[in-house]
């Protein structure tokens, strides 16, 4: 990282340990009185300056609407979420977004691509490639600049809206599932490229999966959500040394910690399988 | 290491040769079947007269000044189409209103056989190219704005989501992700309407026996010239065909990412 950057990122930021995303009795709700649906129920936690944090559930915990919710993309919701003490209402500047679904523009080039959001605050073209530059070394796609995203493959075009996101210095890396499209190694790899980054940058990272070895292998501390609706059923202090690889896979701890938090999931899992079973026969006996 | 052969179906000039082979044979089945009687002369030329009839067209019949009234009525009604129809697929998007009143008879007007209509625009806009220009026009209007409507409504959701995420004012977000994500869609659009500008241009022109190649295929018609007929036919199907080349090569040419 260049020296300018880095007393950038070090200037707007918190001192590392304070809490600079702080989710406080969270609740959503969908639709009207009888029909309502409670995605998220009363859901709390923080995520501190320079810690990677992992929110893991089964599929209807509610983990989307609260990446939603924390992204500004949904509006209204009860309880809080705050940054520097500002209830978020709307996307926020301290929030970088990286979705689950690919969403690199296909029009332009990977440097068009990562230099975007710079594009749109007016900055110079010149000093918007370089920082756009730095963040495509970053995540390690040097001499791909000029490529177009049909030109890339998937973790690779995954990589560009990271390095996109990170070129706003974002003091908080919100990420929905962003590996959920890849096969295996893939993802093993791109988890080395994300510790790496986060350790470097000391970005604030929150993210959303239900990837239990992916949520092991990144975090500090994992936040264990129950089946619909969505409450906080755990959250798990992940110690594993750092810096931290792929090679973390291997270790007993890290068996440990996954057979852990298995534990608490399999039980909301379970829960989630047959719910939704019983709706397909419900719907079929319905014709 | 012996180099590896690349397999004579892969080369690129390979689908060229055929294409053009079976052009040719083609043409030598006919003759041969003109030839022998089995296929009327009066009504089908000989091939090889017809060959010989491209020269005539061109020398005596001013085919290329024709070709050029031709051209310039189809990029006039194609221009207009892309002027009117690309803001007003934009309206149908941004105005549900508009969208709903409208769409239908859009659409409607794509399928009408407006050239059936010809009598009334020639009351209307005289004898001349303007009328050719206007009834292409209508012509073509209707897939440039479907295409441009569909291609903002397609655009996909998580692009809207990482300009909201960005802050984008609804002038940045159509700029810089719903217009840039719709412009495949757009062009798709364009090649439709410029089609059919082009099948309008030569069909009112031979229906109303005026300006370009259409009146010149009329004029060689009337007079019985099948040979000359049939070059002509041949002419107006080549020039379509390079017309469209370009207009690929400008497609792609603006949009390198594709």
């Amino acid at each position: 990282m260049t020296s300018v950057e880095t007393k950038s990122r070090a200037a707007g930021k918190p001192e590392t340990g304070q809490p600079v995303l702080i989710i406080d009795d969270v609740v959503k709700t969908f639709g009207d009185a009888e029909e309502a649906v409670t995605a998220v129920d009363h859901v709390s936690f923080n995520v501190k300056q320079g810690e990677f944090v992992a929110v893991i559930g089964p599929s209807g915990c509610g983990k989307s609407t609260l990446f939603n919710i924390i992204g500004g993309l949904l509006g209204e919701y009860d309880g809080n979420v705050m940054i520097d003490d500002e209830r978020i209402s709307g996307p926020h500047p301290a929030v970088g977004m990286v979705f689950q679904e690919e969403s690199t523009f296909p029009w332009r080039s990977v440097i068009d691509n990562v230099a975007f959001p710079l594009e749109l605050r007016g900055v110079a073209k010149s000093e918007r490639y370089d920082r756009a530059r730095h963040f495509i070394g970053l995540v390690g796609l040097d001499g791909f600049e000029k490529r177009f995203p049909s030109q890339l493959s998937g973790g690779m075009k995954q990589r560009v809206s990271i390095a996109r996101t990170l070129v706003s210095n974002p003091r908080i890396l919100l990420m929905d599932e962003p590996f959920a499209a890849l096969d295996e190694q893939t993802r093993l790899l791109l988890g080395d490229k994300i510790t790496q980054i986060q350790q470097e940058l000391k970005q604030t990272t929150l993210l959303i999966t239900h990837n239990l070895t992916e949520a092991v292998q990144l975090s500090d501390r994992i936040v264990v959500m129950t089946y619909r609706p969505g409450k906080v059923k755990r959250i798990a202090d992940i110690n594993l040394q750092r810096p931290r690889t792929s090679d973390v896979v291997g270790s007993d701890a890290f068996g440990h910690y996954v057979a852990e938090i298995w534990n608490d999931l399999r039980e909301e899992a379970s829960r989630g399988m047959q719910e939704t079973e019983q709706v397909a026969r419900a719907d079929r006996r319905h014709g | 290491m012996a180099s590896r052969k690349t397999p004579l179906v892969a080369t690129s000039w390979f689908p060229l040769t055929v294409g053009a082979l079976t052009f040719v044979a083609i043409g030598v089945i006919f003759e041969i079947l003109l030839r022998t009687d089995v296929l009327n002369r009066y009504i089908i030329p000989l091939p090889s007269e017809v060959l010989l009839a491209f020269e005539r067209i061109v020398v005596e019949e001013g085919v290329l000044t024709r070709t050029g009234v031709s051209a310039f009525e189809v990029l006039t009604a194609g221009l207009a189409c892309v002027i009117v129809g690309v803001p007003l697929g934009v309206l149908l998007y941004r105005f549900d209103i508009v969208r709903r009143a409208l769409e239908d008879w859009i659409a409607a007007l794509a399928a009408a056989p407006i050239v059936l209509a010809f009598p009334l625009f020639l009351v209307l806009f005289g004898r001349g190219s303007t009328t050719v220009i206007v009834i292409a026009f209508a012509y073509g209007l209707a897939p440039v704005v479907l295409k441009t409507l569909e291609g903002l409504i397609e655009t996909r959701r998580v692009l809207i989501n990482v300009g909201k995420s960005l802050n984008m004012s609804q002038t940045q977000m159509f700029w810089k992700i719903l217009f840039p994500s719709a412009i495949p869609s757009i062009f798709t659009g364009i090649r439709l309407s410029w089609t059919f500008c082009v099948i309008a241009v030569i069909g009112v022109e031979f229906l109303v026996n005026l300006g370009g190649l259409g009146q010149l295929i009329n004029d060689l018609a009337e007079r019985y010239d099948m040979p000359g007929t049939y070059a002509g036919i041949g002419f107006v199907i080549l020039v379509s065909v390079i017309f469209f080349i370009i207009l690929e090569w400008i497609e792609k040419w603006l949009q390198p990412a594709r």
